[in-house]
């Protein structure tokens, strides 16, 4: 008998928790380069709203375009703009992306801090990544074999880095790592290493420096902490149609001076 | 010169076990020590904080251990069900052989493809979405063959004699079973426990059934999504924007999802041991 | 009355036990179904022989699965080779040379190392197996070989435990000859024992190259994951495990991508099933021999 009513017990709390309430939550997935800022703005934000809650997944941004296209979140981060199939692919799915930019970021290339290397043209990137220099010594630097430091094809600044600067499809032989810090972290250790990094995260890393980049042969070279910076790209966040109740109270707060303050202490800097 | 020989050979078969203890021993203290650095009440029972660079785990604590039983909610029923079958009802033959086969298979499929499964099926085609029930579900069925087998032992070590006298004194079948059952609970438990220790510590077949980089609240009802301690390490190893400066969480996290899954072996093991002094 | 109810639970019993044969038919199929739409815009050979895969591609995109399977078999042959001797040889010193105490203490040690998460594994094969590699070797800790170091320490359990029941299983009676006729310990085990238990240690090794290829978590954390064939087990190297828990995510459900993701599935499904079926084989072969 005890057990039964054991049972009951467990089988009574178990429905409970399959009653599908309307949800306080907002669900945010996507962009790795985002993730770690939006999860700040959202300690913000529920400082002042401890009522509402939110769910902030990593990934990439094709990971939360997807989910966002399977009505699996309510917010993607995204640091690229969405693809024509993924447009079509969300009409069909009676979804209709609404992009805000809540934040800039630049891309800042990233090499071992040991290297003589200081600047860098897009074009000569574009020969890096595509695998067609392979020696620093090409370069003018040391007798060193180059190792190319990515991101897997779900990142957004995968795609972004491939259309700006790349231009081609990148290199086999590039090292694709599941999150932008592991790309610091190897290049730190790798004497031969380059990487591309979304701004954010120079914050706090030694043994890395970033290289100057120019648009081409006769435009100058330009710290990723100038302004002119040829690699900067906006943050966006889709959502499914035009924002509305507690998710576009959230996205009013990134926008606020409060939120901006916010964006610009995590590295990246605000939308003016 | 054969002597020689012979000590050589002991002597490599030694070295090689001590090597194996040595590896061990090592894995437990790197992340112990490192580990125990952090540990407190606080770091337990308190959320990430500051862009998880300070406060605890306590969301991925919860979120491991509400997983873990709706895991076995769903694993536990089929899976006694099924070794009670086995072991009471079937008859040998070809259809029991080929039960018997899948089992074991099943146990060999990849954590990744029982993720792939679980993808497909219970967020997709069942509309459950990632959700902490897709992924109990998942790992429901990662563990059923685990815990199956350990059942399915521990009911068939209740002596024969238990059976045939209950039958004797006109028992039906099904009351026979659950005396059987009665006297083989802790060898159940026992496989039980194993088998959410390894639901505990999975982390691929609940990376896109649910699990979640940071929630400031802990997931309300089984559609929510939720932080686990496996995918916290593996965040907190490779994709947080300042991998030095998390490191000692990390450890810490490491040492309590090593602890968690130790612990439910450690329970497993008193009861086994238990359970032969009793029947022993 | 009584018997209806008998006959309700004998037949819920057998639903639960069925449903074991449905969940392994069913993964399968599943797996086969969408995997096999794939060859909607692949070509078979293209997708089983294709060195790059390169589905997000900037021009055409790429289906090919070889360089990823040709990784996976390589990280797992350099766990094999570590874990396989050793394995053994652990095995033959707790079931032949060491002491009951000693015996006790490293199985629990194995026991332990069992029940270690992948993830941790993975964990300490960033912070510490990787900084040492680099040391050693002057390479990049994200490689290959700390890839199959780890597999080998995961795949150690299975070998040892298996190997160790079959070197349980010889007879007594082979071993007792083996001495009658004067052989030393160390004779009779490698020149009676050994050979004796020897398709029951293939089958431990078998079932732990089953293992190191279904892992996920640790390659995945450790390898580099760059797409190029690798020269060496020096070099990065990405498995098909680490590519669907890398690519899963970012999918849109029906794309070739997708569908390709669960071609993947399909071939490791079918690995783990042969793994498992060539384990059972060689082991009921030995049960036969003994007998």
């Amino acid at each position: 008998m005890r057990k039964t009513l054991l049972w009951v017990a467990c089988l009574t709390i178990f429905i409970a928790g399959c009653t599908r309430k309307e949800s306080s939550v907002i669900r945010i997935k996507g962009s790795d380069t985002e993730v770690n800022l939006v999860q700040r703005l959202a300690e913000g934000f529920m400082e002042k709203n401890p009522k509402l809650s939110i769910a902030v997944t990593g990934g990439g941004s094709g990971v939360g375009i997807s989910a966002l296209i399977n009505s699996e979140t309510d917010i993607a981060n995204s640091s690229r703009l969405m693809k024509e199939e993924e447009l079509k692919k969300a009409k069909e799915n009676g979804i209709n992306p609404i992009a805000t930019v809540f934040g800039l970021d630049r891309l800042a290339i990233i090499i071992n801090s040991s290297l003589m290397i200081g600047s860098l043209t897009i074009e000569t990137l574009g020969k890096i990544y595509r695998g067609e220099i392979t020696n620093y010594k090409e370069l003018g630097g040391a007798d060193l074999a180059i190792i190319l430091y990515g991101r897997t094809s779900a990142s957004g600044t995968y795609l972004y880095f491939r259309e700006t600067a790349v231009k081609g499809d990148y290199s086999p032989n590039m090292k694709q790592m599941i999150g932008t810090s592991q790309i610091v972290e190897a290049v730190k250790r790798d004497p031969g290493g380059i990487g591309y990094v979304g701004i954010g995260y120079l914050k706090s890393a030694e043994g890395i420096k970033e290289i100057k980049i120019a648009k081409d042969k006769d435009s100058p070279y330009i710290s990723p902490l100038e302004k002119g910076y040829p690699l900067e790209r906006k943050l966006y966040q889709y959502t499914n149609g035009e924002p509305s109740s507690n998710i576009a109270s959230f996205i009013s707060f990134e926008l606020s001076e409060e939120g901006q303050r916010i964006v610009a202490e995590e590295g990246f800097y605000p939308v003016q | 010169m054969k002597k020689i020989k012979e000590w050589f050979g002991f002597f490599l078969l030694k070295a090689s076990a001590i090597l194996i203890l040595g590896i061990v021993v090592l894995l437990l203290l790197f992340i112990g020590i490192q580990g125990a650095k952090v540990i407190n009440l606080e770091f337990l029972f308190s959320f990430p904080k500051e862009g998880m660079t300070s406060g605890g785990i306590f969301p991925a604590v919860f979120g491991t251990v509400a997983l873990t039983l709706i895991t076995t909610f769903f694993s536990i029923p089929f899976g006694i069900g099924a070794a009670i079958y086995l072991s009471e009802y079937a008859k040998e033959g070809r259809l029991v052989s080929f039960i018997r086969a899948s089992i074991r298979n099943l146990a060999g499929v990849p954590s990744i493809v029982y993720g792939l499964f679980g993808v497909a099926l219970f967020v997709q085609s069942l509309n459950l979405g990632a959700s902490i029930l897709a992924s109990g579900l998942t790992l429901g069925l990662l563990t059923l063959p685990w815990v199956i087998a350990v059942s399915e032992e521990a009911i068939k070590s209740v002596p024969k004699s238990f059976r045939e006298g209950a039958l004797a004194l006109g028992a039906t079948k099904w009351q026979t079973t659950r005396l059987v059952l009665r006297y083989a609970t802790p060898g159940i438990l026992t496989g039980a426990i194993l088998g959410l220790s390894r639901a505990a510590g999975e982390t691929a077949p609940i990376l896109f059934t649910g699990v979640c980089f940071w929630l400031p609240k802990l997931p309300g009802s089984i559609f929510d999504q939720f932080m686990a301690l496996p995918y916290h390490l593996y965040i907190l190893s490779t994709q947080h924007y300042d991998l030095e400066k998390v490191r000692p969480i990390a450890f810490g996290t490491a040492f309590v999802l090593v602890s968690f899954v130790f612990g439910l072996n450690l329970i497993a093991l008193i009861i086994r041991t238990r359970l032969r002094k009793d029947y022993g | 009355m009584r018997r209806l109810k008998e006959k309700a639970i004998h037949l819920i019993l057998f639903l639960t036990a069925i449903s074991s044969v449905f969940l392994i038919l069913g993964i399968f199929a599943l797996l086969l179904t969408e995997g096999l739409k794939t060859f909607r815009d692949v070509s078979v050979m293209s997708f089983l022989f294709g060195i790059r895969w390169n589905p997000e591609a900037y021009g055409q995109p790429s289906y090919g699965i070889l360089s990823m399977v040709f990784s996976t078999f390589l990280v797992t042959s350099c766990a094999i080779i570590i874990a396989g001797p050793l394995g053994v040889a652990v095995a033959a010193y707790i079931s032949e040379g060491a002491p009951h105490k000693a015996r006790d203490i490293i199985k629990g040690a194995i026991e332990i190392l069992a029940g270690i998460p992948s993830v941790a594994i993975g964990f300490v094969g960033i912070v510490l197996v990787g900084p040492l590699i680099t040391k050693v070797f002057g390479i990049s800790g994200l490689s290959g070989l700390n890839g199959g170091i780890l597999l080998a320490i995961m795949a150690l359990p299975t070998i040892i435990s298996v190997s160790e029941d079959s070197l349980r299983a010889v007879p007594k009676s082979y071993k007792e000859a083996s001495f009658a006729l004067g052989a030393s310990k160390w004779e009779t085990l490698t020149k009676t024992v050994l050979p004796a238990a020897f398709s029951g240690i293939c089958a431990g090794v078998v079932l732990g190259i089953g293992r190191a290829i279904g892992e996920t978590m640790t390659v995945l954390m450790v390898t580099g994951n760059s797409l190029s064939i690798p020269k060496s087990i020096f070099d990065p190297l990405r498995t098909m495990t680490a590519t669907i828990a890398l690519e899963l995510g970012e999918v849109a459900k029906g794309t070739t991508h997708y569908y390709a993701i669960f071609g993947i599935g399909a071939i490791l499904f079918i690995i783990s099933l042969a793994t498992n079926l060539i384990a059972e084989h060689i082991s009921i072969k030995m049960r036969v021999k003994v007998e």
